[in-house]
């Protein structure tokens, strides 16, 4: 009984037919929509080159100053802040202060995007169950989908280079902004909520007074995920041309130089540290100032 | 002294669960409130509550939880939509209003104040009193204006910039009632707002809540488990249990003459001295002179006694309002009648 041995699968040749004709569809597609496609991001790659040129081309001192400036900001301690541009001079001292800037680029450019698409996702979810129900699954594809399998069809579309990297960073980074926003909102105390419709509040009023306000410091932790794995999400994107720490990475593996990728390596960690720090430290603030997260 | 019915509830129902519609007829029919958890697997919450409420008095809810006391006061501002039945408030029909017209009203009409105070932990005391009035649309700077005023009203002066976590329940409360006062809506809405605090803070807040009452005059809806409370500051009360008035009128009545047993049991804690008026236990006469030591007819029987035992007398002259003479109460009905009469179902 060769059914018990073997998966009953459709014939090799069947397959390879399905197969073939995906992807001609596929390539027809993108030979056809592939320019109007990429002019829609055209603005997107505005933004990508116009920060990277500006973090490059700006002296580093005045850079490392508003760095320091934004990290006192959010933390509002000294001790941050010192850390932060120590990283930061350890980082250009070993001569990686140019690959920093265009990782730091691109990291802001797709935490930007994670945040603008991610948090209106995230109230639709939590106002909607039925919404919800369909993005779940959505989510659950973009955060376990190996990112090397929808580098495929974006390469194919927009060729190499920065775009197509930012997308996958952006697919990789969004969900647990899309998630954790949905999971504020509906964790904010009904009672509250009841007490805004005793008085008749519209669910506009609702939202911005009450619903983003308490739900902000976990909005906060779910930008800060963003920006985490948008970082970790580097190493990947240098395949399809992303410049930045992520390269010499890359060289680094294919030619097993070690000390190459430990010390970029290590500055992609220095920065990890540098964004979690900061937007943790301000989303503490943000929870302190409201004071009541427990007593809910 | 009843004027036009301002609220007024026609036969509410409202049952929890799966298909409400399909056993709201048994509802209306009087089913009992077991056989249909048991048998059709719904809850009441509401079971053909008719009642009218007055402008500008106090109106009790009393009752034991589950009563269905906290449903029946969200029925009025409709966070609860009933089952079947209207509801009248100022000559609108609240069942019958759609979304956006139901936003306006409530805007309008209602305030509300919670249990558990229900403030914006984000906010700070100032910017929680003036919620209702954003709410409306209103702008900086009577939004802090009114604000302010109604803060020093309920004594909390000089807290304007505190976050509620830095107060006390009692203190809280107040920020909950300033809130509700700085919207002006003639309706309050007061779901068991003291219950929460300390029996003292408790008297407190009872005795402020008086006293706003005197000058603001709103109608008040008020909900609460505790008897003593209902009866000090209700102009009317309605018991409530089940889901059904049991009995409704004013706490001498209650007092006087309870509707069956469980009512009874209630009274029976209940201080009748700081209750009952000298008009039901005077004996009516009639003479043209009277001491100059008198009391009117709502005179409770406890400072009747007060009066006379400081006078050193046995009967004290009752008069009206237009300071007639109508008669006169002894010692020793007042006492009879202010401790409990043993024979009571």
């Amino acid at each position: 009984m060769s059914i018990l041995t073997e998966f009953p699968s459709i014939d090799t040749e069947t397959l390879r037919s399905l197969k073939k004709s995906i992807d001609a569809g596929f390539k027809n597609f993108s030979r056809n929509y592939g320019d109007s496609i990429e002019s829609f991001f055209e603005p997107v790659r505005f933004l990508l080159i116009e920060s990277e040129q500006f973090l490059i081309n700006t002296p580093w001192p005045i850079i490392m100053a508003i760095i320091a400036i934004i990290a006192w900001a959010g933390s509002k301690n000294i001790k941050i802040v010192v850390s932060v541009v120590m990283i930061l001079l350890l980082i250009g001292y070993f001569d990686m202060w140019e690959n920093t800037m265009k990782t730091i680029s691109i990291t802001f450019v797709a935490a930007l995007l994670a945040i603008v698409f991610g948090i209106p996702i995230g109230i639709l979810m939590a106002k909607s169950n039925f919404f919800q129900r369909v993005m779940n699954p959505v989510l659950d594809v973009m955060q376990t989908m190996p990112s090397f399998v929808y580098l495929i069809p974006v390469v194919m579309l927009l060729g190499i280079g920065k775009i197509p990297g930012l997308i996958a960073v952006v697919i990789y980074s969004i969900p647990p902004m899309i998630r954790l926003t949905n999971l504020g909102i509906r964790l904010v105390n009904q009672a509250v909520i009841e007490a805004a419709d005793s008085y008749g509040a519209s669910n506009t009023q609702k939202l911005i007074y009450i619903q983003i306000p308490l739900a902000l410091p976990t909005i906060m932790a779910g930008i800060n995920q963003t920006i985490m794995l948008a970082l970790s999400m580097v190493v990947i994107a240098s395949m399809i041309g992303v410049t930045g720490l992520g390269q010499p990475v890359l060289t680094a593996i294919q030619n097993q130089y070690f000390t190459l990728g430990i010390f970029n390596g290590f500055a992609i960690v220095g920065i990890a540290i540098v964004f979690d720090r900061v937007s943790q430290a301000y989303g503490k603030r943000i929870q302190e100032s409201h004071g009541t997260i427990n007593d809910k | 002294m009843i004027s036009k019915p301002y609220i007024k509830l026609k036969n509410v129902s409202k049952v929890f669960g799966q298909n409400p519609d399909t056993v709201i007829d048994l509802v209306q029919n009087n089913i009992d409130k077991v056989e249909l958890q048991n048998d059709y697997n719904h809850v009441i919450g509401l079971q053909n509550i008719n009642i009218d409420i007055p402008k500008n008095k106090i109106q009790v809810f009393m009752g034991l939880s589950g009563s269905g006391k906290s449903t029946l006061i969200r029925h009025l501002n409709q966070l609860i939509r009933p089952t079947s039945g209207e509801i009248v408030v100022n000559n609108v029909n609240v069942t019958e209003l759609n979304k956006k017209d139901l936003i306006n009203f409530r805007r309008e009409n209602f305030a509300m104040v919670f249990q558990k105070f229900a403030l914006l932990p984000h906010r700070t005391v100032l910017s929680n009193t003036y919620f209702g009035l954003q709410i409306r649309g209103v702008k900086s700077p009577e939004l802090e204006n009114t604000a302010k005023y109604w803060i020093d009203k309920v004594g909390l002066d000089g807290f304007e910039n505190y976050h509620p976590n830095q107060l006390s329940g009692g203190m809280q409360q107040r920020v909950g009632i300033a809130r509700a006062l700085a919207n002006d809506a003639p309706i309050l809405l007061m779901d068991e707002p003291f219950s929460a605090l300390d029996p003292l803070i408790r008297i407190e807040m009872q005795d402020m809540l008086i006293t706003l009452q005197k000058e603001l005059k709103k109608t008040i809806i008020f909900i609460t488990h505790d008897l003593d409370e209902a009866l000090k500051l209700g102009d009317n009360i309605a018991i409530l249990r089940d889901g059904k008035i049991i009995q409704s009128g004013t706490g001498q009545d209650i007092i006087l003459n309870p509707y069956d047993s469980y009512i009874s049991n209630f009274t029976a804690q209940v201080n009748r001295g700081k209750v009952i008026e000298c008009e039901k236990v005077m004996k009516k006469l009639s003479k043209d002179t009277f001491s100059n030591v008198t009391i009117t007819k709502e005179t409770k029987l406890e400072e009747a006694v007060r009066v006379m035992i400081s006078n050193n007398i046995n009967e004290v002259d009752v008069l009206n309002s237009k300071n007639k003479y109508i008669g006169t109460v002894y010692l020793n009905d007042v006492m009879a009648s202010i401790i409990n009469p043993i024979d009571e179902p």
